[in-house]
């Protein structure tokens, strides 16, 4: 059911998942007895996306921007404020215990820290098949020993080490033995929150390798998660910029590192050094000023309105609605978007 | 909102200022109860002024503990200088007299530390810390070393610095604290300026922001600038020439250009190919084999041999010197002409 046999993005018919308008913010309160809401973070303000099978969606901001509250949610690790997600046509916010038990089968998740998110106290072993008590018809018990070996040997680690603790790996193992966890129940989407920000630049790319090969032999889609734009426009096939809770412009990996349309999505890409003196030294780079506004407290209308050179009354009054404004099916949230190169290739 | 072309990267005439600092074969050992772990094995360079220096390597490569000589902020035990020279104008920091050598770190030579949070005491207003190097150094008086702090904070371009003074570290967003290190860092004119991965914590605008400060302020006082990063881009837009460092060692060194576009060494090769590029959508990436070794077990002769794509019988055994490639360009590979060949 997971294995899309060539591995292709299919683009007919429904969406794998599609997220409607989700918003989450966490309230800020005063008192402890008397305990009052005087406020909200915005985290994630009514973001919309639909990812299909077998791609890989990347999700790119500046910390603080909520990529990391969009792969809570969309897992009910944190419960959303509003908004929709269907999965397969059914809303994730509304399932039931059961359901959502279900779920997250098809859906799981690789964290930016691989010292932190395996137990230490759990052998490797224990870990990739732990999964299999909740999910007991996953895999039948006789064969969940040599599955083990297949997982492991297939995240390019030795069967053997399956009687070791995380302790006893580095950085770069770790994030492989938590991508075997999130292979063991054959899932259709891995969100994958910052996997190799972590990890030394040698082996980034070693897991970065691991993880388009897992998608071309699965069909696994994911939704990539981080802050580096050179590896996300290398592992993704669209890309969604996301600024105080928003997404400012979405689309195709070439439109948005080609033919960037919205002044932060600019501002973003001409801040991102490129590994090669001569282009560098002919380099302009647009410097923001300022830092990222509170999301407590965002600005009124557009929320990038206070860093950017192209603001303008209208900018302050109205939000800019996230559209078409080329007809190139590359969306963006800017009253003023125009195209500008800033990574000549 | 400036869309100022960058000042062009200065023009390749490394080593026409005065010679600043002059680190050769500087060795540091680390002695825990587990053994002995050799953090630097020997490494060499220069700096002169308005020029700038990467020190390029991944965690664990020794690239912070050799700053941290230079300074002498090793904690001794367990860290120990064992050998080596570190010349600042001439003169050795190590055999100095303890109250010499204060004089000149922190006056002369100051550093600015990847996490800005901890580096500030949180219980002091920041002003209080800046205004600390004119009353420890210089003697002023609190009022005159407020008023020197908040001209500093304007410098580095922290805006309404004058009624930030008295405001506390937790109080400044990251980009903003970075600044106040920066301004400790100037308030002595000093001649140098090491930078220990100065924008690593920080969101890549801001790091825009702190690194094109950096350059106007080196424009101005024509300090020396010691970059400690492992990363590719940042060395690429800023350094004049490159150390890349691997398991406490300089394993190839040269202008940068060279570094990029010439390369002598398998693991800066291996470096490049494993990086994606934000200008190139690119196939596959080719990452280096294994990981890093531990500095407390270095494999025999060269210590990237057991990664090495051009390893041979001779590099598990002979250690190579650093081969002289070019004039200013050094490689320590048995084989640095079959990779400058093959090269990229």
């Amino acid at each position: 059911m997971a294995t899309d046999l060539n591995g292709r993005p299919r683009t007919d018919g429904e969406p794998l998942l599609r997220v409607e308008g989700l918003v989450k913010h966490f309230p800020l309160t005063q008192g402890i007895v008397f305990r009052k809401q005087i406020g909200a973070v915005q985290a994630v303000d009514g973001i919309s996306f639909e990812l299909r099978r077998g791609e890989t969606l990347g999700l790119v901001g500046e910390s603080g921007c909520g990529k990391s509250t969009v792969a809570k949610t969309l897992l009910r690790l944190e419960e959303p404020t509003a908004g929709h997600a269907y999965f397969q046509g059914k809303d994730i916010f509304a399932l039931g215990k059961r359901e959502l038990r279900a779920l997250r089968r098809d859906i799981q998740i690789v964290f930016q820290d691989p010292y932190a998110s395996l137990n230490p106290r759990m052998t490797v072993g224990d870990i990739i098949t732990e999964p299999w008590e909740i999910h007991s018809d996953v895999v039948p018990k006789d064969q969940r020993d040599a599955r083990v070996s297949d997982l492991l040997r297939r995240v390019g680690l030795n069967p053997d080490d399956r009687n070791r603790y995380p302790h006893q790996f580095s950085g770069g193992q770790r994030q492989r033995i938590g991508i075997a966890r999130a292979l063991t129940l054959n899932p259709d989407v891995i969100i994958c929150d910052e996997p190799v920000s972590a990890l030394d630049v040698s082996v980034q790319a070693q897991v970065m390798n691991l993880l388009e090969e897992i998608q071309d032999e699965f069909g696994i889609a994911f939704v990539f998660i981080a802050h580096d734009l050179s590896v996300v426009r290398h592992i993704s096939d669209r890309v969604a910029v996301m600024y105080l809770g928003r997404i400012v412009e979405i689309g195709d990996e070439k439109d948005i590192y080609e033919r960037p349309t919205h002044p932060y999505t600019q501002a973003l890409l001409s801040a991102v050094p490129i590994p090669d003196p001569d282009i560098e030294a002919g380099r302009d780079r647009i410097v923001l000023e300022g830092d990222v506004p509170s999301p407590a407290n965002p600005p009124s209308g557009c929320r990038f309105r206070t860093r950017c050179w192209k603001a303008e009354d209208i900018c302050a009054e109205e939000d800019p609605a996230l559209i078409d404004r080329f007809g190139h099916g590359h969306p963006s949230a800017c009253h003023f978007a125009e195209i500008r190169e800033v990574v000549t290739s | 909102m400036t869309t100022a072309a960058r000042p062009e990267a200065m023009p390749a005439t490394p080593g026409t200022g005065d010679l600043l600092l002059e680190v050769s074969d500087l060795h540091v050992e680390f002695r825990t109860r587990r053994g002995v772990v050799n953090a630097v094995n020997g490494i060499s360079y220069t700096l002169h002024e308005r020029e700038t220096l990467a020190i390029l390597g991944e965690s664990g490569s020794g690239k912070s503990v050799s700053a941290q000589a230079v300074m002498g902020i090793i904690d001794t035990p367990p860290g120990y200088v064992t050998q080596g020279e570190i010349r600042y104008r001439g003169e050795d920091l190590l055999t100095m007299a303890e109250s010499e050598r204060r004089a000149v770190r922190g006056q002369q030579i100051a550093m600015i530390f990847q996490d800005a949070l901890t580096a500030l005491n949180p219980v002091y207003s920041v002003g209080w810390q800046i205004a600390e190097m004119y009353r420890v150094h210089r003697g002023s008086s609190r009022k005159v070393g407020y008023a020197k702090a908040a001209e500093l904070m304007d410098r580095v371009r922290i805006p309404s610095a004058k009624e930030r003074v008295k405001d506390y570290p937790h109080q400044f967003s990251g980009g903003m604290r970075q600044r106040v290190m920066i301004a400790m860092a100037l308030a002595l004119d000093p001649d140098i300026i090491i930078a220990d991965e100065p924008t690593t914590a920080l969101d890549v605008t801001v790091q825009a922001q702190i690194m094109d400060l950096l350059s106007t302020l080196q424009e101005e006082t024509g300090m020396g600038l010691i970059l400690i990063t492992h990363d590719l881009g940042v060395v690429a837009d800023v350094a004049d020439k490159v150390c890349v460092m691997y398991a406490g060692k300089v394993v190839e060194r040269g202008p940068v250009r060279d570094i990029y576009h010439n390369t002598a060494h398998p693991y800066s090769e291996g470096l490049m190919a494993s990086i994606p590029r934000l200008d190139q959508k690119g196939g596959q990436l080719h990452p280096i084999k294994g990981a890093p070794p531990s500095l407390a077990n270095i494999p025999p002769g060269c210590p990237f041999h057991p990664r090495c794509p051009y390893a041979r019988e001779v590099c598990t055994t002979d250690h190579p010197p650093l081969y002289d490639v070019a004039p200013r360009r050094q490689s320590a590979c048995h084989f640095w002409e079959e990779v400058l060949a093959g090269g990229n």
